[in-house]
């Protein structure tokens, strides 16, 4: 066990994965000697050549539209997208190209491309530099999604997506990349917790809270606070948004009979509207409640002096978890 | 401003002086007038072309550039010309082949129209006039060389070996494509326009890192048009393959029309002149010269594998059809163009080369086209054969992982179609009277039958 922030964990996992396997890559734009704007390809082109961690030019489609092809040609390519709000550009390669080239070939093409973006606010930063867009890819068939919450998953999770033989958008919590926690260096992608599986972080009876990312933190925060007022909240981290772990969210909100669902995201049209709908469709005889949102407004990303009103905070999901029991 | 035209002395004694233009200001075109070309430009307007070359190839219009610009190594009346840069000799069989493929991808092309209008193919972009460009460049490339094309690809398909069938599925509805592009080495068609440049040189840049360059190594082709010049990722693509120094050749078919756009809404200068701007050569081939075609992207892919890095070739063609079946080319453009373009055949001025140089007779295009009629007739009897994909393997091929959501999906529409009984009055697939009524809103929503019933109904 060592204690690292997630930052350095997704660093390890990335080391771990360009040591296992001489076809994955990484690309993208200040990847290199600076080791990205975030550190998280730190020394790895040191180490590994510049001819296997990549300076791009600065365009996003290109990042993506050339790692299909290097995917084409047997590789694995890591790309990074400096900031959620600068996908766009590659959006076409990824909708168009990446998630569907394998079903227009009839299952002959494989493109185990893994796209990396910080995602979600609360850094005090500009516009474009905050955004959660997971929804836009989660809507995409042909695409895995997954969010990671922290270090000692980050660790496993990013070498799990690189060994996916699917296309993999890998969300990363960027307000969350200084935090540490203990990882275990030992364990071996294979033996972790599968990618698609979600994960109960904190076992309760009451209502079940899913969160992902950068929310899971304030999912924890929300169920302690609860605990203190007599309500046992289970906190599930979804980890993986596309496909969702159905399996784990219908057993748990069976027991409990609540179900709240936070995200950073805007709820309109987002992930939890996806989510409450197939909880009522699979739970409805058990629910004591509506399933209810708690997230972004429907708004663009606010000026920074203002995300803390926009970003769901502890309170705020306690007055959806209040809301819930007030059926 | 400074205006470095990177084209031959020729054009660039068209290009706009030197001077003290502002760099807001529009260049104008200075030389001889382009004939039939709009006034200064305006917002709205195209704006006219920068160079307009006074002498022509021969056979060739005046934008086509002057005999320095433009590659040429057969005129349209099938004359053998040299070109210092690009000796060719070739061997009366395999100029007899070439032949043979020009006039067989025509016919799977006239087939194909054919057929959809017939209502046997949904649509299909026609290659007409593209012939020479396509196969030209498409046996220029040796078998380890990996073809990234368009949706109008046929002759490079053709020659890369895929099962036309494969192309008649895509248009008719069957498939997405559906081929294996590692069997082929010839990728899927791209149909959103120019994406397939960056697959190309992410491709190549791959070719790099396996150390597959040099003397009998791979190099990449990306094929795209005119239009696809203005986009972001041909652009991009450029820029990669640049700095990277990839293997890769750029093969632009400037057939003059991006559906209903003319060459001048996309570009000011001749498209060829763009590639000095990415710091890589581009030259200009006569496009229905299916030796020029051959022997130019030869010589680029020869570059490539020995890392010269790239070359944009534009094969200066012209659409003889419609962008798609869909589309009426009578409403843009004059026929009089057309009539000029039939004179620059691809075909006929191989035949007339073939004839003139006794390396073919009567006998040879006797059977040339007896195997076109087999060709048609085949791609007519197998095109009405094909069956419709079954409904449940829309699901298929979406991951290469399990996947809950589809496989759960995929089980409900099992059940759902299952509970239709193919004995019932309705006859097999439909549902019949009783599940009409038991699940009305299904039953209309499945097909025709319950469609049309619904509106007499009404």
């Amino acid at each position: 066990m060592t204690t690292v922030t997630l930052a350095r964990a997704l660093n390890e996992g990335l080391r771990r994965a360009l040591e296992d396997d001489p076809k994955v890559l990484i690309m993208g734009e200040d990847v290199g000697k600076l080791g990205g704007v975030f550190r998280i390809t730190d020394g790895l082109q040191k180490d590994f050549g510049e001819s296997r961690v990549v300076d791009t030019p600065l365009a996003e489609s290109g990042i993506v539209g050339t790692a299909i092809g290097l995917a084409l040609r047997g590789y694995r390519p890591v790309c990074e997208i400096q900031f959620d709000g600068f996908v766009y550009p590659a959006f076409n390669q990824i909708v168009s190209q990446l998630a569907k080239m394998r079903y227009r070939s009839r299952g002959h093409v494989t493109l185990p491309v893994v796209i990396r973006i910080p995602f979600g606010g609360g850094i005090g930063a500009v516009e474009h530099h905050s955004e959660s867009p997971e929804a836009l890819f989660a809507h995409t068939a042909g695409l895995r999604v997954v969010a990671c919450s922290g270090g000692a998953d980050a660790f496993t999770m990013i070498q799990q997506a690189i060994r996916s033989d699917d296309p993999v958008i890998f969300f990363e919590p960027k307000r969350r990349y200084w935090e540490k926690a203990d990882i275990d260096t030992s364990v071996s992608p294979a033996d972790a917790l599968p990618l698609d599986v979600a994960r109960t972080v904190a076992a309760g009876s009451d209502l079940t809270l899913l969160a992902y990312g950068p929310m899971v933190k304030v999912g924890l925060g929300a169920a302690a606070a609860a605990r203190e007022e007599g309500r046992s909240i289970e906190v599930i981290d979804l980890r993986s948004l596309s496909p969702l772990d159905m399996t784990t969210i219908a057993a748990s909100v069976r027991r409990t009979g609540r179900c709240v669902v936070a995200h950073e995201a805007p709820t309109s049209s987002g992930l939890g509207a996806e989510i409450a709908a197939r909880v009522t469709e699979e739970c409805f005889y058990a629910l004591e409640a509506p399933v209810l949102r708690v997230g972004g407004f429907p708004t663009p990303y606010p000026p920074s002096r203002l995300e803390e009103h926009y970003l769901p905070d502890l309170d705020r999901v306690l007055d959806a978890v209040d809301r819930a029991f007030g059926y | 401003m400074s205006v470095d035209t990177g084209g031959s002395p020729a054009a660039r004694e068209v290009m706009p002086p030197s001077g003290p233009e502002t760099p807001t200001r529009p260049i104008t075109p200075s030389g001889p007038a382009n004939p039939g070309s709009p006034g200064p430009a305006s917002a709205g307007t195209a704006a006219p072309p920068l160079a307009s070359a006074p002498a022509a190839a021969a056979g060739l219009p005046p934008e086509a550039g002057t005999p320095e610009e433009l590659i040429q190594l057969l005129t349209p009346e099938g004359q053998r010309v040299d070109h210092p840069d690009y000796p060719l000799d070739i061997p009366a069989d395999e100029l007899r082949g070439l032949y043979r493929d020009l006039v067989l991808v025509r016919r799977l092309d006239t087939e194909a129209i054919a057929l959809q209008r017939q209502g046997e193919l949904g649509i299909w972009a026609s290659l007409l006039g593209q012939e020479a460009a396509q196969i030209g460049s498409g046996r220029a490339l040796q078998p380890q060389d990996m073809a990234f094309p368009t949706y109008r690809e046929h002759g490079v398909a053709w020659c890369r070996g895929v099962d036309p069938l494969k192309l008649l599925e895509l248009f008719r509805g069957v498939s997405h494509g559906g081929w294996d592009p590692d069997e082929h080495k010839f990728h899927l068609y791209t149909i959103v326009i120019g994406n397939q440049t960056l697959h190309a040189a992410g491709y190549a840049m791959g070719i790099q890192r396996d150390g597959a360059t040099g003397d009998g190594g791979e190099a990449v082709i990306a094929y795209f048009g005119d239009g696809a010049t203005s986009q972001g990722d041909v652009n991009e693509s450029f820029i990669w393959a640049s700095v990277f120094n990839a293997p890769v050749v750029f093969f632009c078919q400037n057939n003059q029309w991006a559906i209903s756009e003319p060459l001048e809404r996309q570009s000011r200068i001749p498209l060829y002149q763009r590639a000095r701007g990415f710091g890589f050569p581009g030259l200009r081939v006569d496009g229905n010269d299916v030796l020029a075609c051959l022997a130019v992207t030869r010589a680029a892919l020869r570059a490539a594998r020995e890392g010269q890095g790239p070359t944009m070739i534009e094969a200066f063609t012209y659409r003889m059809g419609a962008h798609t079946t869909t589309d009426d080319p009578t409403r843009y453009r004059l026929a009089s163009d057309l009539e000029a373009w039939k004179l620059r055949d691809p075909i006929e001025r191989v035949k007339a080369y073939l004839v003139r140089s006794g390396a073919a007779g009567t006998g040879f295009f006797d059977e040339v086209d007896a195997e076109a009629d087999r060709l048609g007739g085949w791609l007519r009897e197998a095109c009405r054969a094909m069956p419709d994909p079954s409904p449940l393997s829309a699901f298929e091929h979406v991951y290469a992982g399990p996947h809950p959501v589809i496989d759960a999906e995929r089980e409900a529409y099992a059940a759902y179609l299952d509970s239709f009984d193919d004995s019932g009055p309705g006859g097999p697939g439909g549902p019949g009277p009783a599940e009409a009524a038991s699940v009305p809103s299904a039953a209309q929503a499945r097909g025709t039958g319950g469609f049309e019933r619904t509106g007499e109904a009404q």
